[in-house]
């Protein structure tokens, strides 16, 4: 018998392709120097730091979020067949394990102790009151809240605080250590280069990022043992689990749907600009076709069409996250699809520019193949093109990704996202009184999210652009 | 010029088709008419009779392309590509699923549309091009830095965010207009200015910031040197010289979207309960109303299209150096 049976979602697998595909670049980088620069030159830079951070922790959160299995269930007499559970978990849910099954009845309000409804109680004595009932985790420690709450409140950010701090400490002695390795001087002179930034890399941005980040971690491990953080949602769920869980939603929209778009884009770029005539010609016409078409429509066309396969195919999905899943994968081929024709266009027009240069002609003239010419010549000299617009499309896929969940062609209701959250809200909003904390708490995950790639891709724009030099 | 604008609208028809078979293509060959009427009958516990009226009903019974049962011209005629999509290019839009004449519908709808897109457009043009100009007047600045750092924050909300807040503090909390709803005539203004200001104040974080980016980059010209060398003040520079050559760039992006006010804005039209063209499109998506959602996909391409080349002959009129021949 196994101890949990793996589960490959499509996401996830396309996922890890995507990180070798990004450790393989790593690998180059590290290797030329004039691939190095421009990395260089974003590290020096503090919004780049900062965001790149950020950015890291929430890839950290989405790749933790995307190693999927099932738990066996209890086994039913002797020799009998293993049946796994039919809910698909990962390994982030393992770790925040508290979160995901303090589940209460209903709307709780953030670090409340009882239930946001008044419901009726049966006293000891066998009388009936109508009150709010105490929730089953959210401050079930204490005695009496009203009194106990406020202290309990300060004793616990001032334990997760100190652990911050203690965490805090270590990572600067160990980035102290590591730097005075590398530029071979004393630790204390490292320190002193941190302290006084007078290493070329903003190391204070980086500390106070990873500071307030550990700070943030902390806290929320401190308070959610013992209060929901953001609250319950209708069904009981803990808010706060439900926004860490859209996090990966939100970067699989964002990347995946570049990864998708990528092949297709380089390849009909790169020829249309290239070969010209009419290659040319009918790719800019199927580019013009499709870009005139609006995008949301062809997305609501699309996947409508995907409902219809799907309720006639349920066959096919065992699980009710494989269906999920390949809902998210479709979503993302179809953006995918909508957004390629902008990047399309830019690389025919670099590869216009780039194949008249002196050293095309000399390839050509050696008798190089086209294909040579393109892979060697061609392709790295527009790379900085397609690293800037896969950076700067991913606020912006993030953001749409609530917006088609709103109109109802984005990903599955079952799965956890921020466009679902907001999507519920609408009507938690209408309620008297209203219940304000899922879209609280959507807000702060989608607004940090997407600023430190608004930030971070304006970074990428000035180091790689060459114009901007 | 009649020339280029007749030669430009003909290189659009072969775009057109292309849409056309595509939208075709996706409603029609990928989604059989079978599954459109099961998704509409339930997908379950349906006969075989019940499809075959559903589909005879809306013409859908039809072959797709080729009628070979007909005789003579009918052969091509008598097909659903025929009645469905060829009548497209004429603007003959059908019935909906429901059977409501979608052309009527659209008619009627795209005023609403406009009443709250044409503002937004106009008016958020002048308020992004102002704080453009502001932030590049004082350029290098610290209030040019917390311009942009606004800008960024600011695109950094999600659309849906600026709707809700901007519900709940003015109609909700400060009671000053309707939550949502629509009225004719000048009745309608109560229910126009919410959507308005909300819809220019989502677009101010973009469009400030890409007008401010257009607007350096035309300072770092060889004119403007020569507009300052020549003893101009700061001030006449900005808006004698820069703002005359950066209307290009600027009508690039916006000459474009003109046309396609008229599809109103999907999520603002079903959050304020406008009737237009964008809750039109929300609710056909929806209620899975295939007809509808093909009808808008053709006439957005069609506006886009006109948009394209509108932008074009707007170049002549801001441009004398560009000659369409």
């Amino acid at each position: 018998m196994m101890l949990f049976k793996p589960v490959f979602l499509w996401t996830d697998m396309l996922l890890w392709l995507l990180l070798a595909g990004v450790a393989f670049y790593v690998w180059r980088v590290r290797l030329h120097e004039h691939l190095r620069e421009p990395w260089r030159r974003l590290l020096r830079s503090r919004s780049g730091v900062a965001s790149a951070v950020v950015l890291l922790a929430f890839v950290a959160v989405g790749v933790l979020d995307s190693l999927h299995f099932r738990l066996p269930l209890e086994k039913q007499g002797n020799g009998a067949e293993t049946h796994y559970s039919p809910e698909v978990l990962s390994v982030f849910d393992l770790m925040v394990g508290p979160l995901r099954k303090q589940v209460e009845k209903t709307y709780s309000a953030p670090f409340a102790s009882q239930l946001y409804t008044k419901e009726t109680i049966e006293l000891p004595g066998g009388k009936q009151v109508r009150d709010y009932p105490r929730l089953k985790f959210g401050g079930a420690h204490l005695r009496e809240p009203a009194r106990e709450q406020a202290g309990d409140v300060a004793v616990t950010a001032l334990q997760g605080g100190v652990y911050a701090l203690a965490l805090c400490g270590g990572l600067t002695f160990m980035l102290a250590l590591w730097l005075a390795r590398r530029r071979s001087i004393s630790p204390g002179a490292a320190w002193t280069m941190i302290r006084h930034g007078r290493d070329e890399i903003p190391w204070r941005t980086f500390l106070s990022t990873v500071g307030l980040l550990a700070l943030f971690v902390c806290l929320a491990t401190a308070f959610s043992a013992k209060y929901h953080i953001f609250g319950t949602d209708k069904v009981g769920q803990d808010v706060f689990y439900l926004a860490l869980k859209s996090i990966r939603t939100g970067l699989m929209i964002g990347t995946l749907t570049t990864l998708v778009m990528l092949p297709f884009a380089l390849l009909l770029g790169i020829m249309a600009g290239y070969f010209r005539g009419w290659v040319d010609d009918v790719i800019q016409y199927t580019y013009t076709t499709l870009s005139s078409i609006p995008g949301v429509l062809l997305i609501a066309a699309a996947v409508l069409i995907l409902q219809v396969y799907m309720d006639s195919n349920q066959e096919l999905f065992d699980t009710v996250a494989a269906r999920a899943d390949i809902r998210l994968l479709f979503l993302c081929v179809i953006l995918g699809i909508t957004s390629w024709t902008g990047l399309c266009r830019l690389l025919r027009g670099e590869t216009l520019k780039v194949r008249e240069m002196e050293f095309i002609q000399a390839a050509t003239a050696f008798g190089v193949g086209h294909f040579r010419i393109i892979a060697r010549h061609i392709l790295p000299n527009v790379m900085h093109i397609v690293l800037i617009s896969i950076v700067l499309d991913f606020s912006a896929l993030v953001l749409a990704e609530a917006v088609l969940s709103y109109v109802g062609v984005g990903v599955d209701p079952s799965m956890q996202s921020w466009g679902n959250m907001i999507n519920g809200a609408r009507l938690e909003m209408a309620r008297e009184p209203m219940v304000w904390w899922s879209l609280l708490a959507a807000f702060v995950f989608m607004f940090v999210l997407v600023l430190s790639a608004n930030l971070f891709s304006d970074r990428v724009r000035d180091a790689f652009d060459p114009r901007v030099r | 010029m009649i020339n280029y604008i007749i030669r430009r609208i003909l290189y659009a028809i072969p775009i057109l088709i292309g849409v056309n078979l595509l939208t075709f293509a996706l409603f029609f060959v990928v989604n059989t008419p079978d599954n459109m009427a099961r998704i509409h009958l339930g997908v379950k516990h349906v006969t075989p009779e019940a499809i075959m009226k559903w589909k005879h009903e809306r013409g859908y019974d039809k072959p797709l392309m080729w009628n070979s049962a007909a005789q003579g011209a009918k052969q091509a005629s008598d097909t659903i590509f025929f009645e469905k999509s060829v009548g497209m290019f004429a603007f003959d839009f059908g019935r909906s699923d429901e059977g409501r004449d979608i052309a009527h519908d659209i008619k009627t709808r795209m005023w609403p549309s406009l009443a709250i897109a044409l503002p937004v457009f106009m008016v958020g043009l002048a308020v992004n091009i102002t704080f453009a100009m502001l932030m590049a007047f004082f350029r290098a600045t610290y209030i040019d830095l917390s311009g942009v750092v606004l800008c960024v924050a600011m695109m950094s909300v999600s659309g849906l965010f600026y709707i809700i807040g901007g519900q709940y503090l003015v109609s909700k909390l400060l009671h000053l207009t309707p939550i949502s709803g629509f009225d004719a005539g000048s009745n309608a203004l109560k229910f126009i200015i919410l959507p308005v200001v909300i819809g220019v104040i989502g677009g101010i974080g973009s469009g400030a910031r890409w007008y401010r980016t257009i607007f350096l980059e035309e300072t770092s010209r060889d004119y403007v040197r020569t507009a300052r060398a020549k003893g101009l003040s700061e001030l006449s520079v900005l808006f004698g010289h820069v703002l005359k050559n950066a209307m290009i760039p600027i009508l690039t992006g916006a000459v474009v979207v003109i046309p396609l006010l008229f599809m109103g804005s999907l999520i603002s039209e079903s959050f304020f309960g406008i009737p237009g063209l964008g809750s039109y499109t929300i609710d056909a998506i929806n209620a899975q109303d295939f007809a509808v959602v093909r009808a808008m996909v053709f006439l957005g391409s069609v506006l886009y299209i006109v948009g394209l080349i509108l932008t074009d002959i707007s170049y002549t009129l801001v441009d004398p150096r560009i000659r369409l021949e």
